[in-house]
């Protein structure tokens, strides 16, 4: 059986990121077919059109693998270890860069690695036709995800997968164990109030939460080892899927901030203070 | 069909761009109507769900609110009963009663959505971004070919939404421009309902039944429910309690935690912890509040021993009063907190038992 592993370039999560400062600009535009404002239906000639800057400043940050990927990975891994996979294959979407995270899942231990390069940002409806398509092209017996890329913060791309395949799915995963002699996987997800515990005929998805595992370091010959292995291209016309949103960024602001507090010198003194300044006990 | 006529013959006398944009202005103020995708539990809608409610009707004023409920027996027409009431705003109640509901299994569920959303043509669906939501949710966007929209904190019109990105740090504005229905979760914190519900009975929605007779068979049966473990606790339900009292790793041991519970019994407060503390196995990892664990925003929040990581501000910066204790002056938790105090919790946690006033 073949694992296929997803995994995304994220900003590193020890990154504290910055927001743009130019995050929203109007600009004039004509009215177009698929927008249109009340000013343009007060005949007047131009609309305004927000439109977004990539928000978040990724220029000159650290980028690494988003770390529910990693454990994505390490599970593949480890069933491959344990002689239930016979190829774990490690499989990005994105700029050019993302390769660069490709051969850090070569050197974590994948076999080899498959590079869908697209121009710009993709949405997780995307991200799912793509990996639908690389599922037909290599017939994986399992799909393993991270729970969610900690940028967009979606948590949908294995949820999302598993309905376009109509396969089952195993979400937020923190324990699995694969049955080979019956076809199925036993999977523990982190739930709202506990654990629950499923069953799935495979093929099937399954999405990892933080305990499912601890990732390992790649080392330093595992890292000169993946410089051969083998990263096949495809485009998003090869795998005959329209890159298109049906989402738009408007704009990406920074929170508001919080006033700053005050420390205390003592227990009597944050009491007073919850009592009758916060009022909240 | 009056529509497409009247199309056609505005079309012959003005120019074609001026007719697609009639179109798209059409199809962006096309009639609202949503779909709350409703959790019970016990007979009763979950808290979460009445705020999915309470976003619903944010979207616009004049919106009808369907909630749909799913799962088998008479829990479930006792939930149906409860929901029917639980706002005034609600104007049907959809329930489909069959064994393949019984788990929240994505599998039927997201099916299910996708049969009820076709059959009602609904603009939105909304559910609550609970485990349950997350897991559903996408699935069910998938098979409508839409685009999905995460744990939303503002509906800014019926296709503008705020979410946050990156733990938090950021919030993004998106807008919907699909042609589909547009299915958001969200985050129930945002949308927080009044405890006690005002007259609620006096209005009562009609309870209708889903048709399951075109339910295939064909998603179904390939995953199956094997058992839920659960802490049972009678602290209030971390989502949303009132007060959160959370520990981090420098309560050392789980044997320590308990001064955290102790402290939470006596607050009447919920028990949280950081992603250090569960993975030390302090205590169980639904108690993890952070970027992946619970985002909780209660009217005070208390951190003892926490550090304030990225990730763990993510679950809890939107509380009202934030308090932390730390023996570290310079730990990024004081950043945000409204009232810290530097000292050992392993003194200020006795003496806050033996100081604070008891509440009923």
């Amino acid at each position: 059986m073949k694992i296929m592993v997803a995994i995304k370039r994220v900003v590193d999560y020890a990154v504290k990121i910055r927001v743009k400062s130019d995050k929203a600009r109007p600009i004039e535009h004509k009215p177009s077919s698929y927008f249109i404002s009340k000013s343009c239906l007060s005949n007047r000639p131009v609309s305004f059109r927000f439109v977004s800057q990539s928000g978040v400043e990724t220029q000159n940050v650290k980028m690494s693998m988003n770390p529910f990927c990693e454990i994505a990975l390490e599970e593949a891994l480890r069933i491959k270890e344990a002689g239930m996979a016979s190829e774990v294959v490690a499989v990005t979407m994105g700029l050019k860069q993302c390769v660069d995270t490709l051969r850090t899942g070569l050197a974590m231990g994948a076999d080899r690695g498959i590079h869908v390069e697209t121009g710009g940002p993709l949405y997780p409806l995307s991200v799912a036709k793509l990996l639908r398509a690389l599922v037909e092209v290599e017939k994986p017996g399992l799909l393993i995800l991270g729970k969610q890329a900690i940028d967009d913060d979606c948590n949908q791309t294995g949820q999302m997968v598993a309905g376009l395949l109509n396969w089952p799915q195993g979400t937020f995963a923190s324990k699995v164990v694969l049955d080979k002699e019956k076809q199925v996987v036993t999977v523990d997800r982190e739930v709202d109030g506990g654990l629950e515990t499923l069953c799935l005929d495979l093929p099937a998805v399954i999405t990892t939460d933080l305990r499912l595992n601890q990732p390992r370091y790649a080392t330093l010959p595992n890292i000169m080892k993946a410089k051969s292995k083998a990263i096949k291209k495809f485009s998003p016309e090869d795998l005959n899927v329209e890159i298109k949103s049906d989402i738009e960024e408007v704009q990406v602001t920074e929170p508001p901030k919080r006033k700053a507090g005050v420390i205390l010198s003592s227990v009597d003194e944050l009491i007073d203070k919850l009592k009758n300044e916060a009022r909240v006990i | 069909m009056a529509g497409v006529a009247a199309l056609r013959a505005l079309r012959k006398r003005i120019s074609p761009s001026f007719t697609s944009q009639i179109i798209a202005f059409t199809s962006n103020s096309r009639s609202i109507s949503t779909l709350v995708l409703a959790e019970h539990e016990g007979g009763a809608i979950k808290p979460q769900s009445v705020s999915a409610v309470k976003a619903a009707k944010s979207l616009s004023n004049d919106n009808p609110i369907s909630l749909l409920l799913a799962g088998s027996g008479s829990a479930l027409h006792e939930a149906a009963a409860n929901a029917a009431s639980c706002d005034p705003s609600v104007s049907e109640v959809l329930v489909a009663d069959s064994d393949e509901f019984s788990h929240p299994l994505a599998e039927p569920w997201a099916k299910l959505i996708h049969l009820v959303q076709r059959k009602g043509g609904y603009s939105h669906v909304i559910t609550a971004s609970g485990s349950f939501g997350k897991n559903i949710l996408p699935r069910a966007a998938a098979l409508l070919d839409v685009s999905p929209i995460t744990d939303v904190i503002e509906i800014s019109d019926p296709h503008l939404f705020v979410r946050p990105i990156y733990a938090g740090n950021a919030l993004c504005t998106v807008r919907y421009t699909g042609a589909g229905p547009c299915l958001l979760t969200v985050r129930s914190t945002s949308f927080p309902v009044p405890s006690i519900l005002a007259d609620s009975k006096s209005n009562e929605a009609p309870i209708t039944q889903v048709d399951l007779s075109t339910f295939g068979e064909d998603s179904v049966g390939k995953s199956r429910y094997v058992k839920h473990t659960s802490q049972d606790t009678e602290r209030p339900d971390l989502g949303n309690a009132r007060v959160v009292v959370t520990g981090g790793r420098a309560l050392k041991s789980a044997e320590n935690f308990k001064m955290i519970e102790k402290l939470a019994e006596k607050l009447g407060a919920a028990v949280g912890a950081t992603r250090a503390a569960v993975d030390a196995g302090y205590v169980l990892n639904d108690l993890q509040v952070g970027q992946t664990g619970k985002i909780v925003a209660p009217e005070l929040y208390m951190a003892f021993g926490v550090s304030g990581a990225i990730q763990h501000l993510a679950g809890m910066r939107d509380s009202k009063v934030i308090v932390a204790v730390n023996k570290d002056a310079e730990a990024p938790i004081f950043q945000v907190a409204d009232y810290g105090l530097v000292g050992d919790i392993f003194e200020v946690i006795p003496e806050l038992l033996e100081k604070l006033p008891e509440t009923k």
